[in-house]
């Protein structure tokens, strides 16, 4: 018995020496900052010849985590990245995959034409439609209230719903959405009518309790990709003016001075990591079959 | 304006029909005439500047009943992307920090309006901190900064090299002659450090004036129509062809990390770098010296100009003078030094600061500021310019022909100024 598995062992040591060695090269990133948000910035520098970059030696402290509190309001960042990321990928999930069911299982004039239109928005990069969409939300109406008097307002600028709603529409998840749907059986809507169930029925009973695959997907992939969750950069950025409502992302620039802070800037970044590091590792095979499954490897 | 109204229109349209006829109409945040004052700057992430602009607007707000002013920070890398989107928006605030070589182009681009100051006010300021277009007050700043050579007293010495003064800085031959020696004598990796990993407002700042110090400039100032000839004639020449040779020749480190710091790590003799760094080196090293920068030929330069305050277009201009005249006394500026290490812009003001009095340790960099400072192009165009100068001193010390670069550089800010009708000159 050992004769046969001896082999196989070996095999799979092969395999699994380049994947280690692979994995770990993957990691020095990670390794070096976290390392580094736990010294100062001389040693930084110091330790950057050599291996020392890589290892938590030398005067370590915490230091550097405490700083970043006097930097950033730390906590309103991060809760309004997390509010921003849940009401995005929460509303996305219903809006996108009420389109993707519409244009893959019900019959309507220019169907084609409308499915054809929502791939084609894929072709144009988010920086190149940034400027105008910027304008278009600076001029959007709104109705604010005055005491108990509605207002209309202009402008959507500095807003929470400036960083949520121009984003809860998203051409890929439509497409994710519409592409799981045309694999199901029809026989299980044909069903569903002849029982009376309206679309809206058929969608909520049927469809929805047998698409929870695509909705994982679409849900990392949004929290993950969005340019509004996560990651949000450039678009609060450019549409939000107050402090007290910039996400986490924005947050990183605060440490970038006449004299960069190294060490505090690896402490942030750090702490800005860890929460998707956790979701990374709870979620991990969801992750993996969700990547897969779109194609996708950014 | 036609354009912003048809969508503003078409929006209003859209929310009546939905809110009806019982809604009123209020407009976007921003600068306007309704007694607020919203102030933004680039200072986020530095809560010492900002405590001192807070405690400004508390003295201002204290100190009358028709404005109340507040201030928004951005952080410095964003800033510029913000208030262009801001502009783009209409939604700019009142008054806002501005870097020095950005206010001709916010100017140009219609973001400012001149300042009401007085001018017994404006001539206490080191002409540097004053940013004009076109003979115009656009902007005003409370502080100054300046390079200078960072060096130590005991390697200049053991390498046997004359240490520099006002009145005799080194000449070209000298300084050369400087870098070899303490290159040689002290066991050190680098001769200087240019923190050449700094790219962006970094290499025009820093090291066009070096250039300028050579004979050569970023654009013909008489005319802010074209750089040919003054960014590609002998002189200039002259200077990248020098300024290549300490790369090439492991004098300097083509990779040097920012914030001097292979001085720091004791890795290069000596530094060129800046004010806001010198008390670093101070701790580090006792016997550090801030000197003078060397004589290429035209006497020698540094850079000038810093962040400054100005007044936006959509501002209500009263209210917004009337803050700025509270701001700029001595007692502020003086402040912000005192904060920040930064060089105070009045006489009056550096006498109440720590470092930067008659007697200071850092007196010398008033006293640079005041004799070699050159201020960056005047002109809309320098955005181009700085980055067109970023990138192609990039590639002249990194072992590109000099000569190609320079005409590069010409080629490429000509055709802008060109393609913008010369930017209102």
């Amino acid at each position: 018995m050992a004769t046969y598995r001896a082999p196989a062992d070996r095999r799979r040591a092969w395999t699994y020496v380049p994947m280690t060695a692979l994995a770990a090269f993957f990691l020095f990133p990670i390794v070096f900052m976290l390392a580094a948000s736990l010294k100062t910035d001389h040693q930084i520098f110091a330790d950057m010849d050599s291996v020392r970059a890589f290892l938590p030696v030398g005067d370590l402290s915490f230091a550097n985590y405490a700083a970043v509190f006097d930097r950033v309001p730390f906590w309103r960042f991060l809760g309004n990245t997390l509010l921003v990321t849940a009401a995005v990928t929460a509303l996305g999930l219903v809006v996108n995959s009420m389109c993707g069911y519409a244009l893959a299982r019900m019959r309507w004039r220019g169907r084609g034409l409308v499915f054809g239109l929502v791939i084609a928005t894929l072709i144009l990069p988010f920086d190149t439609t940034i400027v105008p969409m910027v304008y278009l939300v600076a001029n959007l109406p709104w109705i604010g209230f005055d005491g108990l008097t509605p207002v209309l307002e202009f402008g959507w600028l500095n807003t929470y719903r400036v960083q949520i709603v121009p984003f809860i529409v998203n051409a890929f998840s439509i497409f994710l959405f519409a592409q799981y749907f045309k694999s199901l059986p029809k026989g299980l809507e044909e069903a569903a009518a002849i029982d009376g169930a309206g679309w809206l029925r058929t969608y909520w009973r049927i469809i929805v309790p047998l698409s929870k695959p695509v909705f994982a997907t679409v849900a990392i992939l949004t929290v993950v990709t969005s340019p509004a969750t996560w990651n949000a950069y450039l678009w609060p950025l450019m549409t939000v003016q107050s402090e007290e409502l910039r996400p986490v992302m924005v947050g990183v620039q605060y440490f970038f001075q006449l004299d960069t802070a190294w060490g505090e800037v690896m402490a942030y970044i750090s702490m800005i990591t860890l929460p998707m590091v956790v979701v990374f590792l709870v979620f991990q095979r969801a992750f993996i079959q969700s990547i897969a499954s779109a194609g996708m490897k950014d | 304006m036609q354009r912003r109204r048809f969508f503003q229109l078409a929006a209003a349209s859209g929310g009546a029909a939905l809110a009806g006829p019982a809604l009123t109409a209020c407009s976007a945040r921003g600068g306007s005439a309704d007694g607020e004052l919203l102030l933004w700057s680039h200072n986020a992430g530095s809560p010492l500047e900002i405590e001192v602009t807070e405690s400004i607007i508390e003295a201002f707000n204290g100190s009358q009943d028709a404005y109340t002013a507040t201030l928004e920070p951005f952080p410095q890398d964003v800033y510029n992307d913000t208030v262009n989107a801001a502009a783009l928006s209409g939604d700019l605030p009142d008054l806002l920090t501005v870097d020095g070589p950005n206010v001709a182009n916010w100017a140009w681009a219609g973001h400012l309006q001149p300042l009401a100051l007085d001018a017994a006010v404006t001539d206490r300021f080191l002409p540097s901190v004053l940013g004009r277009f076109q003979d115009e007050l656009y902007a005003i700043g409370h502080w100054e900064a300046a390079c200078s050579v960072f060096a130590r007293q005991s390697v200049l010495e053991a390498a046997g090299v004359r240490i520099p003064t006002m009145e005799q800085p080194w000449t070209r031959e000298e300084f050369d002659d400087a870098l070899l020696q303490v290159a040689g004598s002290g066991g050190y990796q680098y001769a200087i450090d240019f923190s050449t990993a700094d790219t962006g407002e970094w290499y025009p700042y820093a090291f066009s004036p070096f250039l300028q110090s050579f004979g050569g400039d970023l654009i013909d100032r008489e005319t802010h129509l074209s750089a040919a000839g003054v960014l590609n004639g002998p002189e200039a020449l002259a200077w990248g062809q020098w300024f290549q040779g300490l790369f090439t020749s492991g004098l300097a480190n083509v990779e040097s990390p920012g914030g001097a710091e292979d001085f720091m790590q004791g890795k290069a003799a000596m530094a060129f770098h800046g004010n806001w760094g010198a008390l670093a080196a101070a701790d580090l090293y006792d016997d550090v010296l801030y000197l003078p920068p060397p004589d290429f030929g035209a006497g020698p330069k540094i850079g000038g100009g810093s962040w400054q305050w100005a007044v936006t277009s959509t501002a209500d201009g009263a209210g917004a003078n009337e803050w700025l005249a509270t701001a700029v006394s001595d007692e502020y500026v003086a402040e912000y030094a005192n904060r920040t290490g930064l060089i105070p812009a009045t006489d009056a003001a550096a006498e109440l600061t720590e470092h930067y009095g008659t007697d200071g340790k850092l007196r010398m960099m008033v006293d640079y500021s005041k004799a070699y400072a050159v201020l960056r192009p005047e002109t809309p165009a320098y955005t181009v310019i700085a980055s067109v100068f970023g990138q192609y001193t990039g590639d002249i010390i990194h072992g590109g022909d000099v000569q190609e670069s320079l005409d590069a550089m010409v080629a490429e800010i000509d055709a802008d100024i060109e393609s913008n009708a010369g930017y209102g000159f």
